[in-house]
């Protein structure tokens, strides 16, 4: 990077060379915010409406674009036109800063993002440490917006949000731990090269401890993105629209974008920690095509679990928030410390693995999943089996195709 | 109404009050209710309804608009379920004439009546589903509600005010192949019941969220005059269509669910739930055997258009899908109603509320709202 700035900034020193490459690091850090991270948080609430739509038998948008995939920029562009209200009550600066603290809580995050052996931002030594560290900007931001919006739905929906991400902070940060443990190290790519291309050479076989701790990451992860079933800081049907309720145009999608953009970053962290991240068989010695298909493999694998976390949004109800904090002090943190010292005993007692119980937990997941999969496709069968064409003279008779 | 408690926290340090102001705009009060809430932080004190958004002095327009001409009226006074109502005024001015329906009226009536309880409580339900942030049952029910609409506007040419009913009878027969197509929906239907259950009633979550919260016990049940679902919820056993038959309820042969505390004690908002999934069951297997055993002949009887009733006072009782529907109406002899009064199951669903909400969570709220399946225009009329 700063090579490339050098042959612009030919021999212009001191000062103005620093100026150069902030003005340098300017241009580039929103290249890649509009032309790459924005995307992707557009993308994912495009695919969250389609594929919402179809579990719940309704189309979704299928207007602007192929399968109305250009539906999120319509939708952006529509609410950068509309009206920035501000209450006359709120508490102005605050009230128009904390959407940009959300935005930056969740677009730092990208920094450490591997996509490919070799297409990450920045890998920084203590990589996954300032992941945790800058998406818990993201409450700040959030109890901010709840606090100056002075409406009681909002303070409600911040203080919620607040006590909720801080409380699952913990057990996400403690079920981080066993993949630390396993590869020694903080950094993405090191955490991702300490485990193999297999699926039982990922961490998440390792053993049952990291298996619970992959579960346990992710459900506090969904429970830090404000994902259902752990959406209370803006459940619709009791506190309206939570601490966004008294935002409008751009500054609300701001939040949003944040959220679905949040569902990426968590799906990217469950890729890297536990679930082998781009890791693929050397195939090629072409670096760009490996690349690619490195790259490639990361965003299935990351993208398959922001299908699982919007199959999740569409089935499950909300839990209350009294059972929410149980949930994480009374089972998580302790099911997380279980995980991260029975890691760390397993390590001490085989220091090289057991090739047995890995392959034996991979069996036992397989086949949970083979079981929950055969499960779907009866439910399937029988949903077909209801035949909805012959039923009805009107609205319902597209479903059938 | 505010009174202002001053609250102390475990350390003796004063806290205020929060009075949260919950409707008329709000996306769970299901049309346009409110609450005012007195909470300290999540935790409710107090839930004051405030009814009367939705007032339309249906009572006195009735005084006004004559005895056939009310009948549209009726639909309006709880639009979830018109039927119940179309059919409550018919029935209420028939026993005034002392007027004999015929069977085959009587018939469609009942199953015209069925299909909207079913059609009410999906929609009760499914919006339950939606309280408690589960999405995906609230679209399920409405598909199949959907199909109940067309059905229904087979039947009487409307999908939500149907005006279905005549005093005397009903309006039209049923269409050509109406009975298979209703018979075959049932079919499909009856799945769909198990599906839902599967995917919303006995998820652990909802379950959680609705065990033990706001338990009404018979007794209090009976005090505060629950009616319908929310009082077989609580475990009495009490159903207009079995106990006081009126129409042809007689001739099927149908049971009453009971909440019998099943995931928490008995009369808890997951009672109530249930027991209206097990009633759409009840109201399938009454369809079935009203299709099976309608009779053949006319399905109006010969009533003067200008109907004027004798001298007297009637009370009428129907089941309709939020309970126990009365009637009081009064005739002075002349081609108007005198006075007529409609009790309404939600009136007092939504009078038990304020006693229910001491101590509950802001999102217990809503879960009482719904199980209690309020409509915001039968409270008022």
């Amino acid at each position: 990077m700063q090579a490339f700035l050098d042959t612009f900034l030919g021999d212009a020193a001191g000062l103005e060379r620093q100026l150069g490459y902030l003005a340098g690091m300017a241009v580039f850090g929103s290249v890649v915010v509009f032309g790459f991270v924005l995307p992707f948080a557009g993308i994912v609430t495009w695919a969250e409406r389609r594929i919402w739509a179809r579990i719940q038998s309704r189309v979704g948008p299928n207007r602007v674009g192929p399968f109305g995939f250009l539906q999120w920029l319509a939708d952006g562009v529509k609410n950068i036109l509309k009206e920035d209200l501000i209450p006359t009550v709120a508490d102005r600066p605050l009230f128009r800063f904390a959407p940009y603290v959300v935005m930056v809580g969740f677009i730092a995050a990208f920094v450490c993002v591997p996509f490919s052996s070799d297409l990450i931002i920045a890998d920084l030594n203590i990589g996954i440490l300032y992941v945790t560290a800058v998406t818990s900007l993201v409450v700040v931001g959030i109890l901010m917006a709840g606090w100056s919006s002075n409406n009681r739905w909002s303070l409600l929906g911040g203080i919620r949000a607040a006590t909720q991400i801080i409380s699952y902070e913990i057990p996400a940060s403690l079920s981080i731990f066993p993949a630390v443990l396993l590869s020694g190290t903080l950094s993405m790519q090191g955490i991702i090269g300490a485990q193999g291309a297999a699926p039982w050479q990922w961490h998440m076989f390792h053993s049952p401890f990291t298996l619970l701790g992959f579960g346990l990451f992710f459900t506090a992860a969904l429970a830090e993105g404000n994902r259902t079933p752990f959406d209370l800081a803006e459940a619709e049907s009791e506190l309206v629209a939570g601490f966004a309720t008294e935002y409008s145009g751009m500054r609300s999608t701001l939040f949003f974008m944040a959220e679905w953009g949040n569902l990426y970053v968590i799906g990217a962290l469950v890729t890297t920690l536990y679930m082998g991240g781009w890791q693929l068989p050397q195939f090629t010695y072409n670096p760009v095509l490996m690349n690619l298909a490195q790259a490639g493999v990361f965003m299935g694998k990351s993208f398959a679990c922001v299908f699982f976390m919007i199959w999740l949004r569409a089935t499950l109800p909300r839990v209350r928030v009294d059972q929410l904090m149980a949930m994480c002090w009374k089972y998580m943190v302790p099911l997380a410390m279980l995980s991260v010292f029975g890691t760390a005993t397993l390590m001490v007692a085989l220091p090289n693995g057991s090739h047995t119980l890995r392959m034996a937990t991979f069996a036992v997941v397989v086949g949970v999943v083979i079981r929950f999969a055969f499960k779907v496709r009866f439910h399937l069968k029988r949903a077909r089996e209801l035949d909805y064409s012959s039923l009805s003279s009107g609205a319902s008779q597209g479903l059938s195709s | 109404m505010s009174v202002e408690l001053e609250v102390h926290n475990s350390q003796g340090l004063p806290t205020e009050e929060m009075t949260l102001n919950m409707g008329p705009q709000h996306p769970s009060t299901h049309g346009v209710l409110r609450f005012i809430v007195k909470a300290d932080g999540e935790v409710m004190r107090r839930a004051i309804p405030d009814i009367g958004y939705l007032h339309r002095s249906i009572e006195k327009i009735a005084e006004k608009v004559g005895w056939h001409g009310f009948m549209p009226y009726t639909d309006r006074v709880d639009y979830v379920a018109a039927m119940a109502c179309n059919q409550g005024w018919a029935m209420a001015a028939e026993q005034l004439a002392d007027i004999e329906v015929p069977r085959r009226g009587e018939y469609c009536r009942v199953i015209a009546a069925e299909l909207s309880r079913i059609c009410s409580h999906l929609l009760g339900v499914g919006a339950m589903g939606m309280d408690m942030g589960a999405i995906t049952p609230f679209t399920h029910a409405i598909r199949e509600r959907d199909m109940i609409m067309d059905l229904i506007e087979e039947l009487c040419g409307a999908r939500l005010t149907f005006n279905y009913m005549r005093i005397g009878g009903v309006a039209w027969d049923l269409p050509h192949g109406f009975v298979e197509k209703v018979s075959h929906y049932l079919d499909h239907l009856e799945p769909v019941i198990e599906e839902f259950n599967q995917l919303l009633g006995f998820n652990r979550i909802y379950v959680k969220r609705l065990a033990d919260v706001a338990t009404v016990d018979a007794d209090m049940a009976i005090a505060w005059g629950l009616v319908g679902p929310n009082l077989r919820g609580s475990g009495v056993d009490f159903d207009v269509r079995r106990d006081l038959p009126y129409s042809v309820y007689e001739d099927f042969d149908f049971d009453v669910p009971l909440g019998s505390g099943e995931m928490g004690s008995i009369g808890d908002s997951w009672d109530r739930y249930i027991v209206r999934m097990r009633e759409m069951v009840e109201s399938i297997r009454i369809l079935r055997q009203a299709l099976a055993g309608i009779p053949e002949g006319p399905v109006i009887a010969r009533v003067a258009r200008n109907f004027k009733p004798p001298v007297g006072d009637v009370h009428v009782k129907i089941e309709a899908p939020r309970g126990e529907q009365s009637w009081y109406v009064s005739s002075d002899g002349s081609e108007y109603p005198h006075r007529v009064h409609i009790r309404t199951g939600s009136f007092t669903a939504m009078g038990i509320i304020d006693r229910l909400s001491h101590g509950l969570m802001i999102a217990d709220l809503v879960a009482v709202i719904a199980s209690m399946d309020i409509v915001a225009p039968e409270v008022d009329r």
